[in-house]
């Protein structure tokens, strides 16, 4: 089941469009990664993706085919919204009732331990609570509800690193636990290399990579060489990014064969995910050809994995 | 959600779930607590005030029908009670009919505006429109309760303002259709509230701001009571057109007050068209130089004229709430509905 598909997703505001021409297949069970500049449409694809904003064209679909915002995908979607909105004169127990009401499934016991874990008193009001807090309360407020699809906003922002940890560590649980496939946009790639097994780079409101971060760090590599014939070497290779220095150029390539020889006086390197993102992000006009799982897209319902 | 064109599983979003209403009751008190405790608060106030200044004020309205009917206005103690009316009671009377004639616009600004508008400002609309409940059935379910709620109690206010201000129709030479006093009793109090309510509802959903929001309500309010005023003289009701001494009765008080005179016109004695100069020379006459014992329609009769008037009786009354009432509340709907479109489609 793909968790997430969009086909040619794209939201206008006014003349500028906040995302544009966005086709992405989310297979389940992964904890996919979006990252991108700021502006570059991830807030305004996981609003559409847990049917807030309505597409300006295209659709989006969600766990297999519902489309996003309908009655059965906000029941299966948990969505945990930039800042972590909460009512700031509501007490944590009252947040707590009310998305019970809100919802059909709703963990009771499960959201009272978990705040009592993390030692969020349930009579204290939501906006007396630190920004950190008010971030886990709405993680546990979205894992309460037994979601299939947790879609997490820049959860990061507000959290010290250890609390960053805390709160990797528990989505990272309910993922094992529960089978939650997540979807969460972050700054923090380095944070993000060590729990994201999918990555999805949106840059200028288009979509330039998406694909699992297996694949994509076996299918780059970064190889360095003399400048004076990196040009003519670089023309009969796929290049993300060339930085190039006086004596020495390193290419950022793109390859079907990571055991591929190189031309003497070159070295090919593995790369990591961070230089990978780095890299597209420094190239937004670079997008990452339609991977193979592009082809298989007739019945986009089945499971591409 | 009409772009989206993939299918959905069916049997699982053909039927989605009821809108929850005990859980959406616990959650619009929790939320709206303010309101649905200032509201009654405030007018709970005024309510004791009107109750305590009505009681005395029809109080002394008995005693001036008993002066009229029984020594007419000579007397010292009625001429007294009827100055103490006119002087004291009369202009208080009219101060607070102006602020009842508000007070829908209030509540419904009030209760309306800040509803959707407030978690649109507070970024809160992401958290509650992703739940698991539809978020027009969210909308729909606040709208009607709070709706329901402020209906009641409006309602409740008018009945008790109609009673309160019914002494003063005489002195203020007005009746139960009159603007001021029809719109602020009966159905069409409480329908103007809700208008006003939905009307704040939907431009808070417009502008995304309470203030703004606020403000374009009173104006709309405002043009919505002149165009209220202007269309309820032409409701479809029966009139009556008749030479009756209609203004014969504004004399003496008598509840529960006079009919609605909507024209008047003179004729001779046997129905010819008169020169209305001539009828108008009379009348000044007679008004610089009123006749101690005779009315003015005995004096224009000498002079061989007759007054006509067409006018609404106020057994008309009730009809004509329902009237007003009616496409007042046809509005609220079409502004509610106004309202969930946008929430539907303008969500972010």
């Amino acid at each position: 089941m793909n968790v997430i598909e969009t086909c040619e997703l794209g939201k206008r505001y006014g003349k500028s469009w906040a995302l544009q021409d966005c086709t992405l297949t989310l297979p389940a069970g992964h904890l996919a990664a979006l990252v991108g500049p700021n502006g570059a449409g991830k807030s305004t694809l996981m609003n559409m993706t847990a049917g807030l904003t309505v597409p300006t064209s295209g659709t989006a679909t969600v766990l297999g085919g519902h489309p996003a915002g309908s009655p059965a995908a906000l029941n299966g979607v948990a969505f945990v919204a930039q800042d972590a909105p909460v009512y700031k004169n509501l007490s944590a127990g009252d947040m707590l009732h009310l998305t019970k009401n809100l919802n059909q499934r709703f963990d009771t016991p499960f959201a009272r331990e978990r705040l009592a874990d993390l030692g969020i008193p349930l009579n204290k009001k939501a906006g007396k609570l630190s920004g950190g807090q008010q971030s886990q309360l709405a993680l546990t407020l979205a894992l309460a509800r037994r979601p299939r699809l947790l879609i997490l906003d820049e959860p990061l922002a507000a959290l010290d690193p250890i609390a960053r940890q805390d709160f990797l560590a528990a989505v990272m649980t309910a993922m094992t636990d529960d089978g939650v496939s997540v979807l969460l946009s972050s700054h923090q790639v380095a944070e993000l290399e060590r729990v994201a097994d999918f990555l999805i780079v949106l840059s200028r409101a288009k979509l330039q990579v998406a694909g699992e971060v297996d694949d994509l760090l076996a299918g780059h590599r970064l190889l360095t060489g003399p400048t004076a014939v990196a040009d003519e070497y670089a023309g009969r290779l796929t290049v993300v990014q060339t930085r190039r220095g006086d004596a020495q150029t390193h290419l950022l390539v793109r390859t079907s064969d990571a055991a591929a020889p190189v031309p003497p006086g070159w070295e090919s390197h593995q790369v990591s995910l961070e230089e990978v993102v780095m890299a597209y992000l420094r190239s937004p006009g670079v997008s990452q050809p339609a991977p193979l799982t592009r082809v298989q897209r007739p019945q986009p319902t089945e499971a591409t994995r | 959600m009409s772009v989206l064109a993939l299918p959905a599983q069916p049997g699982q979003d053909s039927a989605p779930p009821p809108v929850p209403w005990r859980g959406m009751a616990w959650i619009t008190w929790r939320q709206q607590r303010a309101t649905l405790i200032a509201v009654p608060a405030v007018l709970a106030a005024v309510a004791v005030f009107l109750v305590i200044f009505g009681l005395r004020a029809h109080h002394a309205y008995a005693t001036l029908e008993n002066c009229s009917l029984n020594q007419g206005h000579q007397s010292n103690a009625c001429s007294e009670a009827f100055g103490n009316f006119n002087s004291t009671d009369g202009p208080l009377a009219n101060a607070v009919s102006i602020l009842v004639g508000l007070a829908p616009v209030l509540i419904g600004a009030f209760a309306g505006a800040p509803l959707l508008a407030r978690e649109l400002e507070a970024g809160t609309y992401r958290f509650a429109w992703t739940q698991g409940t539809v978020r027009e059935r969210q909308v729909i379910a606040k709208l009607v309760l709070l709706g329901a709620a402020l209906v009641i109690a409006a309602g409740a206010f008018g009945e008790l303002f109609s009673w309160f201000f019914q002494p003063f129709l005489w002195t203020e030479q007005m009746n139960r259709l009159s603007e001021g006093v029809f719109d602020a009793s009966g159905l069409v109090f409480p329908a103007f509230t809700l208008v006003a309510f939905t009307v704040g509802a939907f431009l808070g959903m417009l502008f995304r701001r309470v203030i703004p929001a606020l403000a374009a309500t009173l104006g709309v309010y405002l043009v919505l009571r002149l165009g209220a005023w202007v269309l309820h003289g032409q409701y479809p009701v029966s009139t009556v057109t008749g030479n009756a001494d209609l203004a014969g009765s504004y004399g003496t008080p008598r509840l529960p007050g006079f009919a609605w005179i909507l024209n008047s016109w003179f004729t001779t004695l046997n129905g010819k068209a008169v020169n209305p100069a001539a009828v108008s020379r009379l009348v000044n006459q007679y008004q610089s130089n009123p006749h101690q014992n005779l009315s003015l329609t005995k004096v224009l009769a000498e002079h061989g004229y007759i007054e006509w008037s067409r006018y609404i009786p106020l057994s008309r009354y009730w009809p004509m709430q329902f009237i007003e009432a009616g496409w007042l509340l046809v509005l609220a709907v079409g502004i509610g509905a106004g309202t969930v479109w946008l929430v539907r489609h303008r969500a972010a």
